[in-house]
């Protein structure tokens, strides 16, 4: 790695665009190195990135419990948990980290859960036989990212980092093979305008709003992903998407969002569902021996444990039998009558309130005196922008950090370690590896008013008239709806080949529709939400194609992604090593083409390839 | 049920704004209250009407985007709910609900019910940090805290910077939000280098946004989605003294 000099570092300006955890602590990281930034998010105010809604933890290997954690631990189950489809090297580096964040955080004030004796607390998660997970409530995302903010916000106030909310990148722009800065839109007037600089590193999320229904807020999208993909970033392993086993089920076709129950439920809480099908009876009334618990049954050893594909997938499985329960009957029972009678309502008030007030309050349900329902939801994509060892895209000077790029969780992430990937690459990796980018390319040339950036603007205008002129019958939610039900169907907990060729048959025909039947109200020039939503729309009926490619390519079973051809005798997932034991890189090759596919053998070099089995 | 709405409907900044009557027909009590206003506004679009525009983001209470005042309650009718967590069966069939913006000086209007929040982001640069590099950072248990401090500490911190406080205040008074983050830090180590600096940055800067004062009335307690006690305010009339007198 090369060094800027510190009288050089104010002659580099960087562009952040989204300021949830990756994003603020990359631009404050950078600010603080004496780096011009500027940052960009969509939200009226960068503490309100989705980050924030974040409830279990953030894992570092501390061995504050004197559990035997080691760095080491910490990256081998992270590999083993992403079922062994990620980086080995990116993978070390994040763990070998992940005591510093909680360092840097602490020292922000983050208010992390403690003990008695004033010294920090942690609790174990999901896929690790250590406790390393710190946690503050169940807020820990909320407390981390006010975290990151409060950095953010000490930098905008020294005015080394400028700060544009409500403002929507839109498109990436490149010269000469490099990318030199976006075009925007400022979502209160309408304008669209240039940003150049030295390096752009997106932090925008994931991709898992294509499901339209999720637990992702509302304004996630993905279109500055989308944008730079189109300008020749490759997109890794896009149909690698994590479906939360535990959210509050769908009640209506209303419905605009999902909302997650913490995973943590499961340790007291018995899943079932009707043995019957059909039986519509009232839980109370079902008796004992009607029951199927059946996440008990088959994996005897876990129990209600069981990692969150295997759970997401085994709910699907009774669901689709016409055993769900519910008005709807898409959704399976959560039950802590048995921890009630064995622990007493004050054990499980205090272990749970929180959660258990949030389920009546969305449900009107006592999850007291009547079982939970819970079904599997969208939640995380492991998928995202391909990037080297240093974050880098193949387009040179485009960065990409967070749940934005693809790098650390392999197929499947494991809880509490979002978090941590997120600050990893925000505080400790990209300020280390923009340095060296610096000092290979030195400072762009290439300025905002630059012949390619007003092309660009001309082109991000047309596409917003373009959006505004269709004036046909059909709002952007229809279209987004319509979306999200085939991807759910088709590429969501269970896929197979005729499924992807129906969607790869049943996207086109809704985009063609879309692009004829669109109706946006309002202009271009004021504060347009139906404008803002068609556009993230459009990109999500493309993002949505080239996730069926992927899924129909990848032609194994592994971690989040299950294709029912592949499957042991006992319904598990079959992974083949021999033939996928790569990153799938899609190319975007022209509007109507299918992608080209780049494949980066992953190779283990310190670790055995194994099969993960619960039983 | 059916609903009878009154709606607050601005162009943008400087239009005078009125409130418009729309009608919300089939509405399931499953709904949330945001839901309401997706539905009526799918059916104000096939109507050709400009959809209502409010702002919303995460949906779970969380991220603090959504601001409606809801029969003159910031939030609505439920204590410690925000908008997005309130739901439509807690109104019956045939009620009437009048929907605005947050109301403040220091909030203008951006359109319909969309205000312009930025204020509190500039009262948090000014001082609602703590001055802390990124690599500089002791062991995080080099520095034990007791737990009631960090509990308090915490139910500080649970702020989630709606300002639900300034739009019930009669005074529009930011003191609930603003004395959250100096709390947090007042109660932990790591705020104690800058404590006095902090509080007085932050508190001249709430004035210059145009915030009005706390004269004890209350209300931001009652309104706050995530119960945040207005002993915290108490705690920076404190924390200002300690540091304007020291001046």
């Amino acid at each position: 790695m090369k060094l800027v000099n510190p009288a050089n570092k104010r002659k580099f300006s960087a562009i952040v665009v989204g300021s949830g955890l990756a994003g603020a602590s990359a631009a404050a990281s950078l600010a603080e190195l004496g780096y011009n930034v500027s940052c960009f998010c969509y939200q009226d105010s960068p503490r309100r990135a989705h980050s924030i809604a974040a409830q279990g933890g953030i894992n570092a290997s501390k061995n504050y419990q004197n559990d035997g954690d080691s760095t080491w631990r910490l990256f081998y189950d992270t590999i083993k948990g992403g079922d062994f489809r990620s980086r080995e090297a990116n993978v070390y580096r994040l763990a070998q980290v992940a005591n510093n964040i909680i360092d840097q955080c602490v020292a922000q004030g983050v208010p992390f859960a403690r003990d008695y004796g004033g010294l920090l607390d942690n609790r174990s998660f999901g896929g690790a036989q250590v406790s390393r997970t710190f946690y503050a409530r169940g807020q820990t995302g909320q407390q981390l990212l006010l975290g990151a903010y409060s950095a953010l916000s000490r930098q905008v106030g020294r005015g080394q980092v400028k700060m544009y909310p409500r403002t929507e990148m839109l498109e990436l722009v490149v010269v000469d093979n490099r990318a030199r800065g976006i075009v925007v839109r400022n979502m209160v007037t309408g304008q669209i305008s240039s940003h150049a600089a030295d390096v752009v590193i997106l932090a925008t999320g994931g991709y898992g709003n294509v499901f339209y229904l999720a637990t992702y807020a509302k304004g996630s999208n993905a279109t500055a992903a989308f944008r730079c993909y189109r300008k020749g970033a490759l997109l890794a392993n896009p149909c690698f998407t994590q479906i939360h086993p535990t959210c509050i089920p769908v009640s209506g076709d209303y419905q605009s969002k999902l909302t997650l129950m913490s995973e943590s439920l499961r340790n007291d809480g018995r899943i079932w569902v009707p043995k019957n099908v059909g039986d519509k009876r009232h839980p109370g009334e079902i008796p004992e021996e009607e029951r199927d618990y059946y996440l008990e049954r088959k994996y005897p050893s876990f129990g209600n444990l069981a990692p969150r594909d295997i759970s997401s997938r085994s709910a699907k499985e009774v669901v689709d039998e016409g055993r769900g329960v519910g008005e709807t009957g898409v959704g399976v029972y959560l039950d802590f009558a048995d921890a009630i009678q064995r622990l007493g309502k004050s054990v499980i008030e205090e272990r749970y309130g929180n959660l258990f007030q949030m389920y009546e309050r969305i449900t009107g349900e006592d999850p007291y005196t009547v079982p939970m329902r819970i079904f599997p939801a969208s939640h995380y994509t492991m998928g995202g922008l391909w990037v080297d060892y240093n974050l880098e895209s193949t387009i040179p000077g485009l960065f990409v950090a967070g749940e934005a790029n693809f790098s650390d969780h392999g197929a499947n992430r494991l809880g509490a370690s979002a978090l941590m990937q997120g600050l990893a690459d925000g505080y400790f990796v990209i300020p280390y590896t923009i340095g060296d980018y610096f000092v290979r390319v030195g400072v762009s040339d290439i300025k905002a008013d630059h012949e390619e950036f007003k092309k660009t603007e001309r082109e991000v205008e047309d596409r917003m008239k373009k959006l505004l002129s269709i004036n046909g019958k059909r709002s952007p939610a229809t279209f987004h709806r319509a979306l999200g039900k085939i991807m759910w169907e088709k590429c969501g907990m269970g896929r197979n080949e005729g499924g992807l060729k129906e969607a790869l048959r049943d996207i086109p025909a809704l985009r063609e529709e879309f692009w004829q039947d669109l109706k946006v109200t309002g202009d271009n020039e004021e504060l347009n939400q139906q404008l803002e939503m068609a556009g993230r729309v459009a990109d999500f009926l493309d993002i949505g194609e080239v996730m069926c490619h992927d899924a129909l390519d990848r032609a194994e079973s592994c971690g989040a992604h299950f294709r029912e051809e592949y499957q042991t005798e006992e319904g598990e997932a079959l992974r083949n090593d021999k033939d996928y034991c790569h990153v799938s890189a899609w190319e975007y090759t022209g509007d109507g083409r299918p992608p080209a596919l780049h494949k980066e053998p992953l190779v283990f070099e310190n670790v055995e390839l194994a099969t993960r089995s619960y039983k | 049920m059916n609903l009878t709405l009154y709606v607050w409907r601005q162009k943008n900044a400087d239009d005078k704004g009125r409130l418009e009557k729309y009608e919300a027909k089939d509405i399931n009590h499953h709904m949330s209250f945001l839901e309401m206003l997706d539905v009526v506004n799918e059916d104000l679009i096939e109507q050709g009407i400009d959809p209502i525009a409010f702002d919303h983001d995460c949906r779970e209470g969380i991220c603090g985007t959504c601001s409606l005042i809801i029969n003159g309650r910031a939030h609505g009718p439920e204590l410690a709910t925000t908008v997005c967590q309130l739901h439509m069966r807690h109104f019956k069939d045939g009620d009437r609900i009048y929907i605005e913006p947050w109301r403040a000086r220091a909030f203008p209007v951006l359109k319909d019910l969309v205000v312009d929040r930025s204020a509190l982001d500039r009262i948090m640069q000014a001082g609602g940090f703590v001055s802390v590099n990124t690599g500089g950072a002791p062991d995080a248990n080099a520095l034990p805290i007791p737990k009631k401090n960090a509990d308090t500490a915490f139910d500080a911190a649970a702020c989630i910077g709606c300002g639900a406080c300034v739009a019930s205040c009669p005074n529009a008074s930011a003191m609930l939000f603003v004395s959250a983050k100096v709390s947090q830090f007042a109660y932990l180590p790591q705020g104690q280098v800058e404590r006095k600096a902090r509080v007085d940055r932050m508190v001249k800067q709430m004035d210059m946004e145009g915030f009005g004062n706390c004269t004890n009335h209350y209300e931001c307690e009652a309104a706050c989605p995530k119960e945040i006690k207005v002993k915290f305010i108490a705690k920076m009339n404190r924390e200002y003294m300690r540091a304007v007198v020291a001046k």
